[in-house]
């Protein structure tokens, strides 16, 4: 049989770009900033995905994702963690 | 806009403007207050050339992606005879990935190898170390005894140590049969009361087993690409093939959408929806503008799932009755809004032009408030 490393290190793919858990704090502001009253309002993300089990988020909080653009070289999004 | 919105705008510039600015500044040797004069100009451009709010970008991507992809049906070649491996390209790959089938025709891996591994010889060796090998692939000879109801299979190829996987997994998969091991070959012995066809089944199934190598790689070859030599796979199994020692987890690739997200998550698989709908295009001469393909990606996305655009995703999950009924299915809808007891709230666009109202797109999207007696 084939030799198998135990672990795939999701964050260190290039596919995946930077994720961070967003404080409470920044949270409200984000809210503030993009005019949202209902938390179904954001974009979502599933308690199951990979990379949010990688750095260990749960359903509630939300994501602060640093994409790579070819436009914006740098882009911000925002994802809701979501149960199944 | 209000005073407040507008300064929410003005703090993010993109990234990309911002190391412009940077550049621009260095380079004339502008001091603090020319630099800021500069930042503002720009703000009012940048501000200037972003879409306002209401506009209906939904339909303009609508329009900039289709309009190309009426090009492309006249427009497939196919590549006889050429090395590598046979990708489905055009019109039916870019339906195919829209559609987000949860396989595609032809799925392909892209595997980068480590440092130590990237030579011709470790790739090539690599490449065929991963191919999928089935009892078929060892197989020189098959022979059936229909009066001692038999199966032999002459394996010269197998070495000795592959033998023995041989034999292990047919003895784990085939209960209730007797695997005999003969001098290269392996005799299957079936009850005596199996019926010729049942002799037929088996001895397609035992062909199928899988034996050694990477399940559902069908075909690796080794290209180079600059400096790397990388093996491009026909059929993928990415979680298996990130977790091998010899390959880099950081780049290796699938165009298979749904794999990437179970594997890498929602946010790696829109990355690779965005370059499969770019390639793809790109590869028939058509040029459409990124931000388009973004709105797309961002909308297959939006759930932390793949959806399709059509039917039975994006379009087909609206929360407006009336919409979903004017898309497709018009009486299904209807029907189950009703016993439903569902309510459309007239808020979309689609079911507000049905009802002739005034559509919440553009200027339509808000309304006047008179503050009287408030002051700045």
């Amino acid at each position: 049989m084939l030799k198998q490393e135990n672990k795939i290190d999701v964050l260190s793919h290039e596919l995946v770009p930077k994720h961070y858990i967003v404080s409470e704090d920044e949270k409200q502001k984000v809210m503030e900033k993009y005019r949202i009253t209902k938390m179904n309002q954001f974009p979502q993300i599933k308690a199951s995905d990979p990379a949010v089990r990688a750095i260990g988020a749960k359903p509630g909080d939300l994501i602060k994702i640093i994409r790579k653009s070819n436009i914006a070289k740098e882009v911000v999004y925002y994802r809701l963690v979501v149960e199944e | 806009m209000s005073e407040k919105l507008q300064k929410d705008y003005l703090d993010d510039l993109p990234k990309s403007i911002v190391d412009q600015i940077e550049s621009v500044c260095a380079k004339k040797k502008l001091n603090e207050q020319q630099k800021a004069k500069l930042i503002e100009e720009v703000r009012k451009e940048y501000l200037k050339s972003m879409y306002q709010p209401g506009e209906a970008i939904g339909i303009i991507t609508a329009q900039s992606i289709s309009e190309p992809a009426t090009q492309m049906t006249m427009r497939t070649y196919h590549f006889a005879a050429s090395a590598g491996i046979q990708v489905t390209l055009g019109l039916p790959r870019l339906i195919e990935i829209f559609d987000a089938r949860k396989e595609p025709t032809t799925p392909m891996m892209t595997i980068y190898l480590k440092q130590k591994y990237n030579t011709k010889e470790k790739a090539e060796e690599f490449a065929k170390m991963i191919k999928e090998k089935k009892v078929k692939y060892y197989a020189t000879e098959v022979s059936t005894d229909l009066t001692n109801k038999k199966i032999k299979i002459v394996l010269e190829k197998a070495k000795k140590s592959e033998m023995e996987e041989i034999i292990a997994r047919l003895q784990k998969s085939l209960k209730g049969f007797e695997v005999k091991e003969a001098q290269k070959s392996v005799v299957i012995q079936a009850k005596q009361d199996t019926s010729i066809k049942e002799l037929e089944k088996l001895k397609k199934k035992v062909l199928a087993l899988y034996v050694t190598g990477v399940q559902n790689i069908k075909n690796a070859v080794v290209v180079k690409e600059g400096e790397n030599w990388v093996v491009k796979t026909l059929g993928s199994n990415l979680e298996y093939v990130l977790k091998m020692e010899e390959v880099d987890s950081t780049k290796t690739y699938s165009n298979n959408i749904h794999e990437v997200a179970s594997v890498l998550g929602i946010e790696a698989a829109r990355n690779v929806l965005i370059k499969e709908i770019n390639d793809t295009l790109k590869q028939q001469g058509l040029n459409v503008d990124e931000r388009h393909i973004t709105v797309v990606a961002d909308i297959m996305s939006l759930t932390g799932e793949i959806r399709a655009v059509g039917r039975y995703g994006v379009a087909g999950t609206q929360s407006a009755v009336l919409s979903r009924a004017g898309f497709e299915e018009t009486i299904k809808h209807l029907v189950k809004a009703s016993v439903r007891n569902e309510v459309d709230e007239f808020e979309g666009i689609f079911d507000n032009v049905m009802i002739n109202q005034q559509v919440p797109v553009g200027t339509g999207m808000f309304e006047l408030v008179a503050r009287i007696g408030e002051e700045e």
